[in-house]
């Protein structure tokens, strides 16, 4: 025999089940129970840069918008600066609750376009959202990034869209621009599915 | 030696995506491969709470939605830390759970079960952990439901956590269970976990030296997430 090795193991995840709306934002579940809900204002009114709008659909393998996903999103200021890593605006929190319509399956966020932030080996990367998704029937949450459709330059470089072989799959990050509106769709499954991470 | 990236998931621990006994991860999962990430700051960073974000009572949910009286079932206290891989303690993390009521009724416009909603249960409650990844609530047992998946298909008892620490890949949603209930070895959710030795780390013991005499029985429930690796030396760029 050896040693030991004294490492704990990590918590297995279980779904977030169709309920997840009344922890996390129970004002979509139908009632109101905390003073204010955690994640509704990623930017705040203080925040520098281009204030965008982004919607969207998350559809299933059969092309079925999922209308009980919970996103979460997590990004820098417009400088390229993470909460908690350096100064930010006051009341910028850089991280918010995203849920769609129950009836269209729609979901819409506002928030400042982030700026390039550093990567792996000091490169930088191009501008993006990351995301992280939870629903009914994912075990594990989803993590996968948005780029911008009007940063062509900087997605070229980016290191993580060029880890992706295929180029066709590296489209399914780029949100379509138009204007301070972008538009993403995310795919979990089947025909032009999105790109997730092993982070 | 300073702090580097994350341990990497053992994704053979956790459940896999697809795991077709649970029958909406059948559309709902990859068919790619996951691409495997270098971790940066967009991995590394994550958002933090302060006492300013919540409310003394969140993490009571005897009082937090009490508009008659106290919420019906079981009463108790749920406790535990949070740890992460390295067995230290991850403190002033925000844990938040949700739950059915001693029924098994969620108060959502979407359950529609005929067990009937407690006046005076929400259901939900957030706390952040002490110094030392401390974290109590204070509920009602919840009940088992029914569900459309197989025929005759019902959830153990379960409360739903989901846990921050510092970054975001550390991100976690899991279900707490409570020890000794039968249904645990019959759930397709539970069961799309492969080791035994997983399922048994999301149940927790009756803690009877936590209990308070004729008042609450408690239950300890410690949640693990991911550590950081440590850097003793500095990688070589790639190519050299």
């Amino acid at each position: 025999m050896v040693q030991t090795l004294d490492y704990l193991k990590e918590t297995a995840s279980q779904t977030a089940g169709p309920y997840v709306h009344i922890g996390l934002v129970p004002g979509d579940a139908g009632f109101d129970i905390y003073d204010h809900e955690l994640g509704r204002d990623i930017a705040g009114p203080k925040a520098a840069g281009t204030r965008i709008t982004v919607t969207g659909t998350v559809t299933d393998g059969t092309g079925a918008p999922v209308k009980d996903i919970l996103v979460e999103v997590w990004q820098a200021n417009a400088a390229g600066i993470y909460p908690g890593k350096g100064e930010v605006e006051d009341g910028f929190r850089g991280w918010g609750r995203v849920t769609p319509d129950f009836e269209t399956g729609v979901f819409s966020f506002e928030t400042v376009k982030p700026g390039k932030v550093t990567g792996p080996d000091a490169r930088p990367m191009a501008p993006h959202i990351n995301l992280w998704l939870v629903a009914r029937g994912i075990n594990v949450g989803l993590n996968t990034r948005m780029y911008f459709g009007d940063e062509d330059a900087a997605n070229a470089a980016d290191p993580v869209l060029t880890l992706i072989e295929q180029p066709l799959r590296r489209e399914t990050l780029i949100a379509h621009a138009d204007g301070n509106a972008y538009h993403f769709d995310i795919r979990l499954q089947g025909a032009g599915e999105t790109v997730f991470f092993d982070l | 030696m300073s702090n580097g990236d994350l341990i990497q998931r053992d994704r053979t621990w956790h459940p896999p995506a697809l795991t077709p006994d649970y029958k909406t991860s059948v559309a709902r999962s990859p068919r790619h491969a996951l691409l495997s990430l270098q971790n940066s700051d967009s991995e590394l960073t994550g958002p933090t709470f302060g006492q300013g974000d919540i409310a003394e009572i969140d993490n009571d949910l005897i009082l937090n939605y009490a508009k008659t009286g106290d919420p019906i079932g079981e009463r108790i206290i749920v406790h535990g830390r949070v740890l992460d891989e390295n067995a230290r303690p991850v403190p002033n993390t925000l844990v938040e759970i949700w739950q059915a009521n001693a029924g098994g009724r969620y108060r959502h416009k979407k359950d529609s079960y005929l067990a009937p909603i407690d006046p005076d249960f929400g259901g939900c409650g957030r706390t952040l952990t002490d110094d030392n990844g401390y974290y109590v609530f204070r509920t009602v047992k919840p009940g088992a439901y029914p569900w459309r998946n197989w025929v005759n298909n019902w959830r153990p008892a379960h409360i739903h956590f989901s846990v921050f620490g510092t970054a975001f890949a550390q991100r976690l949603i899991t279900q707490m269970y409570f020890e000794g209930d039968p249904l645990i070895a019959k759930c397709p959710i539970v069961q799309s976990i492969p080791e035994q030795r997983a399922v048994d780390q999301l149940v927790a013991a009756l803690d009877l030296n936590a209990s308070l005499p004729l008042d609450s029985i408690a239950y300890k429930f410690d949640i693990v997430l991911r550590g950081r690796r440590s850097t003793f030396f500095e990688n070589r760029p790639e190519g050299n």
